[in-house]
């Protein structure tokens, strides 16, 4: 009998929605944007469900993001901050993963600082997993927000309902080649159609970009600026500079910095999308991170609803319940 | 079975067998302009009504209900949709989609709120309405209007409105469409009696 | 304890085996020794009887490369059950690296090691390292650890960085006749990339180590050994690079010799995929364009051995973030198996595409099994090579159709670090002889 409730246990890549579940994930984010928009903005959906937030790396922007998102769907949140506590004294990931796992949690989200880390606690764990950062593989949520926000964007600018991103041009710029933020997108924005063009520094690109559903990888961020819809802009990392054969941060602002000037030669309309947190005043200046077209502050709104869609996507169903009802026709 | 997922209005529809019809699509023009006029003497006049259908199938009777309200009293009536999805008590028992958001245009506190569905059954999503309602302000009053009731309530719940009582069988279901009101079974009935709550798919 | 009458084996209806050859015959030991060969041998009263039939009878294995884990990694392997591992592989003899804990850099270590290897299964060759705790700092005392019978010096799991220190080494083992052994890894180039760096660490995001990292040492090296009209032995190879250096060396006239593992003839880097830290191995998994280019060097004799680099790991350090976990895979169980599978009868393949070539003999095999690694570690001489009356008595009986799966509770190793878990294999080793006492019957090992 084909099981015509096998939901997804886990987002650990975009891989594991593909295009039709990315657009379900979109469209279930509609639904929390108005919820967001109330003067009560909770909804008891997930109520006695309980999520775990792991973070093995610091990042206070998206643990509060999911907090906000598990919480206004009434579920239980436990902070689980490992640099804090005692489990970082010599106990291994797994275990760690297991203890939080054998409390009965629903969902963890995890941050870690391996590739791939969240794609072994998705195998060692009962509870849901949901990547939220692993190494340098994948961010799915922020690509699912970026998403989002960036078709948004294309329906408020044509007056219509596009269902997906087809045929926009978007340019990710930056340090590529260590970015689960990138990773992400690349997968997720394709997937729904947008034409994709990485642009950095050789040393910061791929070391190969087989098998990656993008248009080119470019060192020359000028002749792509003009023929861009998009330009999605990463935060650099001061240690990176050596691994780019660069001085210093001055040198990458010069080349690849989107700034005041280089922003002349977007295309007109061209939006600006940033991951966060911003480096004003090197990848990007001020003005244009703040300026008319930018998107980043839609980015970060939709952090909540997107990843309300994602938690009430997964855990819509408790997996007791999933045993007892064999034939899935509750 | 989310065959197009795209068409929010039945995403977990099982096969279904017409047995009757109970209602043509005259009966049910009869009855909503019957209920609009029940509405309007109840609560003597429109001023401050809000018609509220719930998502999916409560939709366009309640679009229907505010546009007679209209005809009949002259003044336009504040119109919403209201989804319950997130508000059900059976969330982890079936299948849920949300995507048919709330659009409630207005703060409905101190306003009387006239909940359009096209089945009553067990009161479920009736009591899941009426806790979505709260988030959207303090109404002064709830009122409930439904095309069918078709009994096995399962809440102390009652319909203020009433297109048609239709006693079933719990094995049966009713599907009420603008086309009219149809009694049947599910093709799988016989296969796989329903678990659990019996509102979902069997309305 | 009553003098017990030698043991007396009679091995029916085998295929023999040896560098070369091939031939229809039963094979009859007493003690240690082979005592009879012949087409028909009739069963002496009171001789065990190791059923043959269909199967090859071969001398038994040498492994150039197996890490014993002891002392200082017991919770991984031990001499026991490390040897148990290799005896169940058809192996006589492994060659035991020093990068144990501490390392085997002194003579009191060789002596402390060979000391623990009274029991085990096969005989264990101890090699030493060549600097000073495999720092990379000062060379070990050469002279004192030959004299107490070392013959192989190796750093392996690093390589030597330090130029001079390793022109040093090659002249002192020139002039003591030892072999070096060479872990090819530039530590500049590999900048501490956990796997082959390419199309597979770009999509996982993995910290890769290009191929450079191999060749860049294999060149110094060669460069070496041909000033110094030194001799050498290159670990490992895995890249295409590095092979063709070493082929042209070889065609050169330079005195080198390659070994290269089973799962560098057989797995490529798209099994990092799952992230699994079983498919973390140093050097790494490289591409299919390197596997192709290993079998090519094991067909035109480039690469001399296969060897098994056998690294066992408890599996707590496996179930680790890829990143976190050290490198390394268990390979004495099934190596044979592998090579048989991947050069021989050809099934199962996970990298195809060099089908046009010819594929190698069982016979091949011995010489990359036996022939080659017993001369390239100076281990013994014909009488473990050739099955003859008089000659030792260390034997294995493969059968080259039974088809298996390999199970990783099902390891004799202490650690389960295998990367052919849950696939299935071509060919089993049925019987190992080993100094004429059969340690494994039916691929069951005897004690």
């Amino acid at each position: 009998m084909i099981d015509e409730m096998q939901e997804p246990r886990n987002l650990v890549s975009i891989e594991d929605l593909g295009r039709d579940g990315i657009l379900e994930v979109l469209r279930e984010s509609e639904t929390f944007v108005e919820v967001a928009s109330r003067r009560m903005p909770k909804v008891p959906a997930l109520r006695g469900k309980t999520v775990a937030t792991v973070f093995f790396e610091k990042s206070t922007r998206t643990r509060l993001s999911f907090e906000m998102a598990a919480k206004r769907l009434s579920a239980d949140t436990l902070t689980v901050d490992i640099s804090a506590s005692s489990m970082s004294k010599g106990e291994s990931l797994r275990d760690t993963l297991e203890t939080i796992d054998a409390l009965g949690v629903d969902a963890i989200v995890m941050r870690h600082h391996s590739s791939g880390a969240a794609v072994q606690a998705a195998r060692w764990v009962k509870a849901c997993v949901i990547n939220a950062g692993d190494g340098q593989h994948e961010h799915p949520t922020q690509a699912l927000l970026d998403a989002f926000t960036l078709r948004e964007a294309i329906r408020s600018a044509r007056g219509t309902d596009v269902e997906d991103l087809d045929g926009c041009r978007v340019a990710i710029v930056g340090d590529i080649r260590h970015s689960r933020v990138a990773r992400s997108n690349v997968l997720a924005l394709s997937a729904l159609g947008a034409r994709v063009t990485l642009v950095g520094p050789s040393e910061l690109l791929p070391v190969s970009v087989e098998g990656w559903p993008i248009e080119a990888a470019t060192e020359e961020l000028d002749a792509v600026l003009a023929s861009t819809d998009a330009c999605y802009v990463l935060r650099i990392q001061h240690e990176r500079m050596a691994d780019a054969g660069l001085s210093d941060l001055r040198e990458y602002r010069r080349s690849f910095g989107l700034t005041v000037e280089r922003a002349r030669g977007l295309a007109p309309g061209a939006w600006i999308m940033h991951p966060g947190p911003l480096n004003r005043g090197v990848e990007i200046d001020s003005q244009v991170a703040d300026g008319p077209n930018s998107l980043i502050r839609a980015q970060v709104r939709n952090g909540v609803p997107v990843r309300m869609a994602v938690l009430f996507r997964l855990l819509g169903r408790s997996r007791d319940i999933e045993e007892v009802i064999g034939d899935g026709r509750g | 079975m989310i065959e197009d997922a795209r068409e929010p209005a039945r995403p977990y529809r099982r096969p279904f067998v017409a047995h009757s019809v109970v209602m043509n699509p005259e009966d049910l023009r009869r009855a909503l302009v019957r209920i609009a006029h029940e509405i309007v003497e109840r609560n003597h006049g429109t001023e401050s009504l809000v018609i509220v259908g719930l998502q999916t199938g409560g939709a366009p009777f309640a679009r229907r209900l505010a546009e007679l309200l209209h005809e009949i009293s002259g003044n336009a009536i504040p119109f919403g949709l209201l989804d319950v999805t997130l508000y059900r008590d059976d969330i982890g028992t079936r299948p849920v989609v949300a995507h048919s958001p709330s659009e409630i245009p207005i703060d409905l506190t101190g306003r009387v709120v006239v909940i359009v569905d096209d089945v009553l059954f067990t009161g479920r999503t009736v009591r899941a309405a009426l806790d979505a309602l709260a988030d959207h302000g303090r109404a002064r009053a709830v009122q409930l209007a439904v095309i069918v009731d078709r009994g096995h309530r399962e809440l102390p719940i009652r319909p203020d409105y009433i297109g048609k009582n239709l006693p079933t069988r719990l094995d049966e279901t009713v599907e009420v469409s603008e086309e009219g009101v149809v009694i049947g079974v599910f093709e799988d009935a016989q296969r796989s009696a329903p678990v659990g709550s019996h509102e979902g798919g069997a309305r | 304890m009553a003098v017990a009458e030698p043991r007396a084996i009679v091995i029916k209806g085998a295929t023999l085996v040896e560098d070369g050859t091939e031939r229809r015959a039963d094979v009859h030991t007493v003690g240690g020794s082979i005592v009879e060969v012949s087409r028909e041998l009739e069963v002496p009263s009171g001789a065990q009887i190791l059923d043959a039939s269909d199967c090859y009878l071969m001398p038994a294995f040498v492994d150039l490369h197996t890490h014993l884990r002891e002392p200082g990694g017991e919770r991984a392997e031990t001499v026991t059950t490390g040897s148990r591992a290799a005896a169940l592989g058809g192996y006589r003899c492994v060659v035991a690296m020093p990068n144990t804990v501490p390392a085997i850099d002194s003579v009191a270590m060789v002596e402390f090691l060979r000391s623990l290897c009274g029991d085990a299964l096969c005989d264990v060759e101890i090699s030493a390292a060549i600097t000073v705790g495999r720092l990379g700092e000062s060379l070990v005392p050469f002279r004192e650890l030959a004299a107490s019978g070392v013959r192989i010096f190796t750093d392996d799991g690093r390589g030597v960085q330090d130029d001079a220190l390793m022109a040093e080494a090659l002249a002192i083992a020139r002039e003591l006749g030892v072999v070096v052994a060479q872990h090819c890894e530039d530590e500049s180039h590999a900048r501490g990339g956990h796997m082959h760096e390419g199309r597979w660490s770009s999509l996982l995001g993995i910290p890769g180590q290009p191929s450079s990292t191999e060749e860049v040492m294999v060149a110094r090296d060669l460069r070496l050994v041909r000033e110094l009209d030194a001799s050498m032995h290159f670990l490992h190879l895995s890249t295409e690079g590095a092979i063709e250096l070493v082929r042209r060396a070889k065609a050169e006239g330079l005195r080198i010799t390659a070994e290269a593992t089973p799962h560098h003839l057989s797995l490529t880097h798209a099994e990092v995929a799952t992230y699994d830290a079983r498919f973390k191995v140093n050097p790494p998994l490289r591409t299919e364009r390197d596997v192709l280019a290993v079998r090519d060097g094991i067909g035109d004799h480039t690469i001399d051995a296969i060897a098994t680099d056998h690294a066992p790991h408890s599996p707590e350090t496996k179930d680790e973030p890829f990143d976190c976990a050290p490198p390394g895979m268990i390979g004495l169980e099934t190596a044979f198996s592998v090579a048989y599978g991947e050069l021989v009868a050809r099934d199962n393949l996970r990298v195809a595409g060099d089908l046009a070539s010819r594929p190698l003999t069982i016979a091949d095999l011995v010489r990359l099994f036996v022939t080659h690694p017993a001369r390239i570690a100076r281990v013994s001489g014909p009488s473990t090579q050739l099955i003859g009356a008089g000659n030792a008595a260390d034997l294995v009986v493969f059968d080259p159709s039974e088809r298996w799966t390999v199970h990783l509770e099902d390891t004799a190793s202490r650690s389960q670090n295998t990367p052919y878990a849950n696939l299935n294999l071509t060919g089993r080793v049925r019987h190992t002889l080993y100094r004429g006492e059969p340690v494994v019957i039916d691929a069951t090992a005897q004690r």
